[in-house]
């Protein structure tokens, strides 16, 4: 038995360790100064598929990803693991989706790939912390989902038999394929890049890519058909433009505000012996403790 | 008239917390814009649920009672929700940001071609002017959550379509019994007629829930280590203060990540929300995914050696220093002045 598997994956600017110069002095968000990773649980996802890839020789995966031509660096990052090729989604159409937009455009992407048992991707990814494109995508494909995987754990009959993460325990279930998983960040990590396939595929790129490098060894692209990443705009993937980025997303952003805090007056001590003894009898003197 | 409607979540016949929280706000909610509160329960075992929820001031329970729709799978719920909102068109729908919440809430909002706000921290009726369109909306719900990492707090809005559909964690909204003798009407429905058998291709075939072992949501008081605890080692020290003081360790997300604490601890809006007598924040700088979580605490006490630190401004004291020196003198003190 092989699989046809597809990971969505996203990148995102790290918003974990935001450090001051990622502020502006206004209090908005310098995005220039963020570098842009490959979202965390997306890498738990592309390692279900690994997996899968390694118990059911022949199974084959596809990376997807939508974003600017910057986000062909995920691609490569899942070639360089063991993906076996890539497809960019980029248009400006696609620019200011919500969850729901994105859903529809990467179902259209989706089908266009055609022939898949299985779709895989995070839970949920760091920038917006949603984990709503999944279940959507999987709806837009009429699809059945399993959220909050942990493991894919094998494959029957046409059924796959997923572990679930759960708020105070686990669960497995049991559905039949075509299928989408999230994955949730408490699965295995991600392997390293193989050695082997980072040099087999260090020159993979899109077609956009390649123009703008003027790349005068352009026929190692003809030769070797594996580093070309496929590009897709709104027209290569049929999608109806109303549906996509901003007109296709039912929610608008009002606003946009900066972190105020509800400012108290505060005691300012240094940490001395003397001063945690005063705050201590204090704070039992008020029944706060004790 | 189009009313809000509030997706309970049932163990074994018992209403979750999250969804009377929801009941309390969606009531405010309802009353604001003067239609009902509905409420929506699938599962098996509802009989009591009307019980429990009518003191919240449901105006209409709709229950879906068969066997096979508990335990929980994400197409039967999906159709039954999708099928009835065609039918009765609420304006609003608030679902628990819970693992079932967040597994529904898109599926319906995709089937629905509805918008979906997750994780929101605070919710408000108001109006909205699109200048570009010309167009003027009158009572629309702010769905307000911070955003990008809990840098930003986004205020998002759904102007043309419904239900306005959003998830909220549990403790985030305070639930509070309205009238205990407050009567509502319950209208039970044929799930036959709202499902079909394909919905029930997905099994679950194993599963295992223990008991929770921490507890911080209830906690009265609560040490929370950040990133700048410094290491899985230092931590230790926070338990300890939390023996002495008998409280619970709370985390920020960056220490869960991490790994100096697990996810449970996690305190924040894509963790616990936290309401506690004494609010002890080490090493946490106080990104605002994280304020949101512990902003209502009574007392603030923050330990930090950047006197600069965000969480500073909002501590009712700020001790600038080493968490390691810190908190040994406060086992000391605390040990010698107490009794």
């Amino acid at each position: 038995m092989a699989f046809n598997i597809i990971v969505l994956a996203k990148q995102v600017p790290d918003t974990r360790n935001i450090g001051k110069d990622a502020m502006k002095a206004d209090g908005t968000v310098n995005r220039g100064a963020l570098p842009a990773i490959f979202n965390p649980e997306d890498l738990n996802a592309l390692e279900q598929a690994l997996g899968i890839k390694d118990r059911y020789p022949g199974s084959t995966i596809t990376m997807l990803t939508m974003g600017p031509g910057r986000a062909a660096d995920i691609l490569r990052e899942g070639l360089f693991r063991g993906a076996d090729d890539g497809v960019l989604l980029t248009d400006r159409a696609f620019a200011g989706a919500d969850t729901l937009a994105t859903s529809y455009a990467l179902s259209t992407a989706v089908r266009k790939i055609g022939k898949y048992d299985l779709i895989i991707c995070g839970r949920q990814a760091i920038d917006g912390d949603t984990a709503q494109v999944g279940p959507q995508v999987a709806e837009k494909l009429n699809i059945p989902q399993v959220t909050y995987a942990e493991e894919i754990e094998e494959i029957n009959n046409g059924k796959a038999r997923v572990k679930r993460r759960l708020e105070n325990g686990v669960e497995t279930v049991e559905s039949p394929l075509p299928l989408l998983v999230t994955v949730n960040g408490s699965a295995r990590t991600c392997r390293p890049r193989n050695a082997k396939l980072l040099l087999k595929f260090k020159h993979a790129k899109t077609v956009t890519e390649r123009q703008a490098e003027n790349i005068d060894y352009i026929d190692i692209y003809s030769t070797r058909p594996y580093l070309n990443l496929t590009e897709w705009g709104v027209a290569d993937v049929d999608a109806d433009i109303d549906l996509c980025g901003l007109s296709g997303s039912p929610t608008k952003v009002k606003k946009i505000e900066n972190v105020v805090f509800q400012t108290k007056e505060s005691k300012h001590l240094s940490g001395s012996d003397d001063e945690i003894e005063q705050l201590m009898i204090e704070l039992i003197a008020n029944h706060t403790i004790g | 008239m189009n009313n809000i409607i509030v997706y309970i979540e049932t163990d074994e016949g018992a209403v979750a917390d999250v969804s009377l929280e929801l009941l309390t706000k969606g009531r405010s909610l309802a009353d604001q814009l003067g239609c009902k509160l509905e409420a929506v329960a699938i599962g098996n075992h509802l009989g009591e649920v009307g019980k429990q929820v009518f003191p919240y001031g449901v105006d209409a329970l709709h229950i879906f009672n068969d066997a096979r729709l508990s335990p929980y799978t994400t197409l039967p719920h999906t159709s039954i929700l999708v099928n009835l909102f065609k039918q009765i068109k609420p304006q609003i729908c608030l679902m628990g940001a819970t693992i079932i919440g967040r597994d529904l809430g898109p599926r319906v909002s995709s089937s629905l071609g509805s918008g979906l706000t997750a994780d929101c921290t605070s919710l408000e009726i108001g109006d909205h002017e699109d200048r570009k369109a010309g167009k003027t909306y009158k009572n629309l719900l702010y769905q307000i959550r911070p955003a990008f990492g809990g840098n930003i707090v986004a205020w998002i809005i759904n102007p043309d379509h419904r239900p306005q559909m959003a998830t909220v964690r549990e403790g985030v909204m305070k639930k509070e019994v309205l009238d205990p003798l407050y009567k509502g009407e319950i209208v039970e429905h044929d799930v036959n007629d709202y499902v079909n058998a394909d919905d029930f291709a997905v099994a679950v075939i194993e599963r295992h829930i223990e008991k929770s072992k921490v507890n911080i949501k209830n906690a009265p008081i609560i040490i929370a280590g950040g990133y700048g605890v410094g290491s899985k080692e230092n931590f230790d020290l926070l338990y300890d203060l939390a023996d002495v003081l008998g409280g619970e360790v709370g985390a920020s997300r960056a220490a869960v990540d991490a790994g100096f604490a697990e996810h449970e601890r996690q305190i924040g809006q894509t963790g616990v929300t936290v309401r506690p007598k004494l609010y002890i924040a080490c090493g946490i700088s106080g990104q605002i995914q994280h304020v949101a979580g512990m902003q209502d605490s009574s007392i603030i006490i923050s330990i930090n050696n950047d006197a600069n630190a965000p969480i500073n401004t909002m501590a009712d004291y700020v001790i600038t220093g080493e968490v390691e020196t810190v908190i040994p003198k406060m086992i000391k003190y605390y040990k010698k002045n107490s009794k």
